[in-house]
């Protein structure tokens, strides 16, 4: 053991290197039109298109979903999706983590290579939220948290991340324009990409002056709902240079968890679920925070951006507010955080934003971001929360060689 | 949908309570930004109708200036129809009782109509059918409405009072219906079931899959069907459920702010549902001039939209000589209340009998 961090956490856990093979995504957004099985469906056949394979050679589909069975009546969704696409043979699971669920599913799809159980896997994630009208969504977003603990007592999620917003704001001098910033980056960046909700880009003092929701944060502080799928294909990295898409490696993945109810935690202005997760994921992949090019990371709210890129190890404790105000957060800074817009503006179909950033993370990797690409991007990180916390999963990946 | 013989508008005149509310005042009770609410849905003060008045009042009110307008007594009118979301009552008509209360019982036909905001606009459609059929000389098409919001909902913000009365015909015509047409689908937009006192909505679903969608291919259904282009009409009428949404459909299709302006009522006295468009269309026949083509479109959800192809004739002339009330005479007078007035008269707090 003593020898371990020197190796990589395939050869630790005698496991084989897995690749990602092919990337689907759907446009982002209020999808009147669309149901979650063709989200689901559009994205698994675009994830396979671009990998050059056929439906028969999908050994094993994990769909990662939050809350269809709130959002639409319908649980099973995993054999659902697999059967409307024209592969009802092919064993399929349904995985759940909150908004981490995509995460959650990528990580199964992973070990189902790594393990060498499978060869040809299909991650996918989709969540149809805009059936339920708004409160609605905005409750079931809430039940991620402790019902018995929390929301029945009035928190609802908006509430608790407020909460944190604050204590970050009086424990380390986190100001509302710093939080601002966050939105008004995210925004320049879904600008730049095709998929996003909302493709523009958003000013400091319009997301100031934006109604509150919880005080400190306003509208433009918060994810939208939304409907939309993600999906990747994995094999084992031996095999990646057969299929048409240009593989990228999953190099790592890290999953930490914490106290359900926030109350419980010690420190709300910090994720120790997401520094857990961390410190195993840059363990395992014998890397440093300074080794990271870009990362997708989880901004359901503007702070949880902020507590992220502190979590992650990107910035010091209390220094990511002013790290975002001085630019060092943008496209092609020190560190290009969210460059697909995130959650807060390429949008939020909570059970599939893991594929999202999953998607996200490859084509950065592959050079085809367009015009928000990251200049030759070594490392790149995707980090993805459950609820308010409790459960949290870093994947870290690079260009396959 | 072409009429068979010439039909047209012999007499039109609108009703809105007199009763303002703003939004600010609505925004202070619920912890919202009222202001910034009025702004975002270009409403500056919405009507709400006193204890006293309802669907009936106002249809009343509304159809006897109609018919002073087009100089006819009540025995000549053979059909009266209401198009409302707000009949006074679930089982009994509205109709009967206006046609009471313009002396026109009993030798005509009547019944209620119920399509959310474009009822009104179908008892158009059926008194134009009727009118060029033959079947009868003069119909009574109404669109009234006294909308409610639940306590706290954004509808509180927009759901107002008022009405238009029209008095369709084929002699002595005012304007003439050259077209119409429709468009039609199940969309659950909005909607209040059987029992119901306050009606549900999909949010931001009642905008670009709904109003937005319905509107626009109604209207580019018209324009095709007659080969016409928005350049081609003086002034253009759409449904307002807020001032943001037909101000934005008239800019996609082609539509210029100053065609639209004279009937956008709703920045002054907020949606009147049913009697939204029969309203902004009698404001734009109220500047009118002869020749002056007109082209409207409603929208009920559900859902769907009417379109019509106007044209004003001469006989508009003597409008502008009467002393029937003009729309803008009607909805200057203004009183403003507080939201503890606005919750009496809309029986949001009842009377505890002490």
């Amino acid at each position: 053991m003593q020898n371990s961090e020197k190796r990589s956490m395939t050869e630790v856990h005698n496991l084989r290197d897995v690749a990602i093979i092919g990337i689907g995504e759907t446009q982002i957004g209020e999808l009147w039109d669309k149901s979650l099985r063709e989200l689901g469906i559009e994205a698994g056949l675009k994830a396979l298109k671009d990998a050059g394979l056929h439906g028969d050679e999908v050994e094993k589909l994990y769909v990662g979903n939050m809350s269809a069975g709130k959002l639409i009546n319908q649980e099973h969704v995993a054999p659902l999706i697999a059967d409307y696409a024209g592969i009802s043979e092919v064993p399929s699971t349904r995985i759940e983590s909150g908004s981490a669920s995509g995460g959650m599913a990528l990580a199964e799809g992973y070990k189902a290579v790594a393990s060498g159980m499978e060869d040809i896997v299909v991650v996918g994630g989709a969540e149809k939220m805009t059936d339920v009208g708004e409160q609605e969504a905005k409750d079931i977003l809430s039940s991620t948290a402790d019902q018995e603990w929390e929301t029945v007592f009035g928190a609802t999620f908006d509430s608790l991340y407020a909460m944190m917003a604050r204590y970050h704001m009086d424990n380390h001098g986190t100001t509302k324009d710093q939080l601002a910033q966050v939105a008004v980056k995210n925004h320049a960046n879904a600008a730049k990409n095709p998929n996003a909700q909302y493709p523009r880009e958003t000013s400091k003092k319009f997301v100031k002056n934006a109604p509150m929701v919880a005080d400190p944060l306003g509208m433009f502080d918060c994810a939208p709902i939304s409907d939309g799928g993600a999906a990747v294909v994995l094999c084992p990295a031996e095999r990646a240079d057969s299929f048409d898409g240009d593989p990228v490696e999953i190099v790592s993945l890290g999953q930490g968890g914490d106290h359900m109810a926030v109350h419980e935690r010690r420190d709300i202005g910090t994720m120790k679920a997401t520094e857990r997760a961390a410190k195993k994921a840059y363990k395992r992949a014998s890397v440093k925070p300074q080794d990271i090019d870009f990362a997708e990371v989880h901004d359901n709210y503007t702070i949880t951006e902020i507590m992220a890129i502190e979590d992650l190890g990107f910035f010091e404790k209390g220094e990511g507010g002013r790290a975002t105000e001085e630019g060092k957060t943008e496209l092609n800074s020190d560190i290009s955080i969210n460059t697909s817009g995130g959650l807060k503006a390429k949008g939020r179909p909570v059970g599939a934003v893991g594929l999202n950033q999953a998607v996200e993370a490859v084509l950065q990797l592959r050079g085809e971001a367009g015009e928000r690409q990251v200049d030759q991007p070594g490392y790149g990180l995707i980090h993805n929360i459950g609820g308010t916390g409790a459960s949290a999963i870093v994947h870290i990946l690079r260009r396959w060689s | 949908m072409k009429p068979k013989d010439d039909v047209g508008i012999k007499g039109y005149a609108g009703y809105v309570p007199k009763y303002r509310i703003a939004p600010k005042e609505v925004g202070d009770v619920w912890g919202k930004d009222g202001e910034l609410m009025g702004r975002s849905l270009r409403i500056n003060s919405k009507s709400v109708p006193s204890p006293d008045e309802d669907v009936v009042t106002i249809s009343t009110q509304a159809a006897k200036w109609a018919m002073e307008r087009a100089e006819i007594d009540s025995d000549e009118i053979d059909a009266i129809y209401v198009g409302s979301e707000s009949h006074p009552y679930a089982v009994k008509p509205t109709a009967t009782i206006v046609a009471a209360s313009l002396a026109a019982s009993p030798n005509l036909t009547a019944a209620d109509y119920e399509f959310a905001c474009k009822a009104g606009t179908a008892a158009f459609q059926t008194c134009m059918g009727l009118v060029s059929s033959g079947m009868i000389e003069n119909g009574m098409a109404i669109g009234a409405d006294t909308s409610q919001g639940a306590p706290g909902d954004a509808l509180e913000f927009s759901a107002a009072a008022g009405g238009a009365a029209y008095l369709i015909g084929s002699e002595n015509i005012l304007a003439r219906f050259n077209y119409t047409c429709s468009y039609t689908t199940d969309t659950p937009d909005f909607w209040r079931r059987e029992g119901e006192k306050y009606p549900q909505h999909g949010g931001r679903f009642t905008g670009k899959p709904a109003y937005f969608k319905h509107i626009t291919n109604c209207t580019n259904k018209l324009l095709k069907e007659t080969g016409k282009e928005p350049g081609d009409y003086d002034y253009a009428v759409f449904h307002q459920p807020n001032g943001k949404f037909p101000m934005k459909a008239a800019k996609k299709m082609g539509f210029s702010k100053e065609q639209i302006e004279p009937g956008l009522l709703v920045t002054r006295i907020g949606n009147t549902y049913s009697g939204a468009v029969p309203l902004g269309l009698a404001a734009t026949l109220d500047q009118a001039e002869p020749g002056d083509k007109i082209l409207v479109t409603s929208y009920g959800s559900g859902a769907g939209s009417d379109s019509f192809d106007i044209v004003v004739t001469d006989n508009i002339e003597k409008v502008k000589e009467q002393s029937v009330p003009k729309i803008e005479e009607v909805i200057s007078k203004e009183e403003f209340i507080s939201y503890a007035k606005y919750a009496k008269f809309r029986e949001k707090i009842h009377d505890g009998g002490a």
